[in-house]
């Protein structure tokens, strides 16, 4: 696409896909990994040409197992470095994002996922949020998840994502859905502010620099990058290390509230169901109803605090485009302080802000 | 206040409704107000089903998706069939009358009838119906100025089909005025 913009230089009308190739770009990345799947495809095709021209390497994996791996190994040098796929090809990277945070290596994946479960459609869903959240692959881990609802957010995340990988060692996650992934909107393609520059990063790469480098000899102690702990009490060791880190990464959390002071009922949504409730809480709103919005920025770590804080007094509606996910984590951060109600999209369906209106209306009788 | 408007465009793939909405998304964001494009299309590609959805606002955009538009352009009859019964009431349709019989049209809904294939026949280039329904939108709605579109058509036609530009511009022209 062309990037003269006309009369409004500086805005680039693009998709959430190619803002998150031009947001990684400005960001720092240095190598890319994957394997193609829809709905982020304009990924890897955007990347193919604009990182090269950026002084990175593209690397078309032989597969997602490949790619994940490709992303360890450079994570491991120390070098920026992301994958990105769709729900199945990151649940075959699962193996390979355990064995990073086991080994404290960062990487960025972006999840711009699809309707699951198994093969499932290439139309929207949310229904990765456990697998981002929990986890995903074996073992006690986390990954810093973030989820963007615009094209924009696409762009700035990626800023944000490579920063807390290096910060903390660990993978982050971007989790998006083919909304998000697909739609156009004009991005700014400036870095945000009061986020870092490509050498703010390479300072962090530098003064992190991963103990696998270093000095060879007898003399020296062993420098390896591994999850694998033996001897007796050493895994024990290293899970209460992994455990202090993600104590650490909950003061990482980002949420957004609109309308919430003065609101009898909250509606709480992720990612692309996120603006899509806006624009339905606005038209109540019109018609006097009291509907606040709430919504998480971070997956993870989860924005229980401000929830908790929140639920005095109010209902609480959480949506979202799965068979019920994030709700529990509502309920886990309220403890039953308020009614937490929930209503589901179904995976795949394109969902417009009218179908939410009556849904919603219900939870406020 | 915020000045509001809303399409869904559909048709056949090949028949260029990615190509308008687009064009309608960049020619909206070039006159400074907020806008969203989101395709929605099969595995299938050319002769399948494709439509989009284009939101222009004066506020920020939540939902980039609308279940009952305000508006649509269609250029085949199972778009017509798909998206006649969501429209709103206060909508208004653009109805390609080259592919689409006239009784399938709701008598009851504003629409705005036009052979948009057989003009753009006449302008030499069958592929420029697209345009035609786009420039009747453009009529129909007063949602951004023909001028503006007209200019948006220089970022949006790749470089290779540059040559195309007048022609295009011509059919989008050709479609304003047909009343």
């Amino acid at each position: 696409m062309n990037s003269d913009s006309g009369q409004t230089p500086g805005r680039v009308l693009v998709k959430g896909n190619e803002a998150v190739a031009y947001g990684a770009v400005d960001a720092g990345l240095q190598c890319y990994f994957g394997y193609p799947i829809t709905p982020q495809n304009e990924i890897p095709e955007m990347l193919s040409t604009l990182l090269p021209e950026h002084g990175g390497s593209f690397v078309q994996a032989e597969s997602e197992v490949g790619a994940v791996n490709m992303l360890l190994g450079a994570g491991a040098c120390g070098v920026p470095a992301m994958v990105s796929s769709s729900s199945c090809g990151i649940s075959l990277m699962q193996e390979g994002i355990s064995y990073m945070a086991g080994s404290h290596i960062p990487g960025v994946i972006v999840n711009m996922s699809r309707g699951g479960p198994g093969l499932g459609d290439i139309g929207p869903s949310q229904g990765d949020y456990f697998q981002a959240v929990k986890g995903g692959g074996h073992g006690d881990h986390r990954n810093l998840v973030l989820a963007p609802a615009t094209a924009q957010e696409c762009y700035d995340f990626m800023f944000k994502a490579f920063t807390l990988a290096f910060v903390y060692r660990n993978p982050v996650m971007i989790l998006g859905d083919a909304v998000v992934a697909q739609l156009k909107e004009p991005v700014r393609r400036v870095p945000p502010a009061g986020t870092n520059t490509p050498e703010y990063l390479q300072s962090l790469v530098r003064d992190q620099r991963i103990e696998g480098y270093g000095a060879r000899g007898k003399a020296a102690a062993p420098r390896l990058l591994k999850s694998v702990y033996l001897a007796e009490g050493a895994l024990a060791g290293r899970n209460r290390l992994l455990q202090s880190k993600y104590a650490e990464m909950r003061k990482e959390v980002l949420f957004e509230r609109e309308n919430v002071d003065d609101a009898d009922l909250i509606v709480i949504a992720f990612g692309s169901m996120g603006r899509t409730a806006r624009s339905a809480i606005h038209r109540l709103r019109k018609a006097g109803r009291n509907i606040g919005l709430f919504r998480p920025l971070t997956l993870y770590p989860f924005p229980e605090a401000a929830l908790q804080k929140l639920a005095p007094g109010r209902r609480f509606l959480v949506v979202e485009q799965n068979i019920g996910q994030m709700v529990e984590d509502v309920r886990l951060a309220v403890n039953g302080v308020c009614p937490v109600y929930w209503h589901g999209v179904m995976p795949g369906l394109f969902v417009g802000a009218d179908e939410l209106v009556d849904p919603i209306l219900r939870a406020l009788e | 206040m915020s000045k509001y408007q809303d399409v869904i465009m559909a048709g056949f793939g090949g028949q260029g409704v990615m190509l308008i909405g687009n064009l309608l998304a960049q020619a909206g964001m070039e006159q400074g107000i907020n806008v969203t494009f989101i395709p929605v299309y099969g595995a299938e590609m050319r002769g399948g089903t494709a439509n989009c959805t284009v939101v222009l606002d004066s506020l920020p955009i939540g939902s980039p998706l609308v279940h009952e538009p305000l508006s649509t352009i269609v250029l085949n009859e199972p778009s017509l069939a798909k998206f006649q019964p969501r429209l709103r009431k206060d909508g208004v349709q653009v109805v390609n009358t080259s592919l689409i019989a006239e009784h399938l049209v709701d008598a009851a809904i504003r629409t705005v009838r036009i052979p948009a294939n057989g003009m753009a026949h006449e302008l030499g280039n069958a592929k420029l119906a697209n345009m035609v329904a786009l420039g009747a939108w453009l009529r129909a709605t007063e949602a951004l100025p023909l001028k503006a579109v007209r200019d948006a058509l220089r970022r949006v036609v790749s470089a290779h089909y540059a040559g195309l530009i007048p022609v295009n511009a011509a059919a989008l022209d050709a479609g304003y005025n047909f009343a």
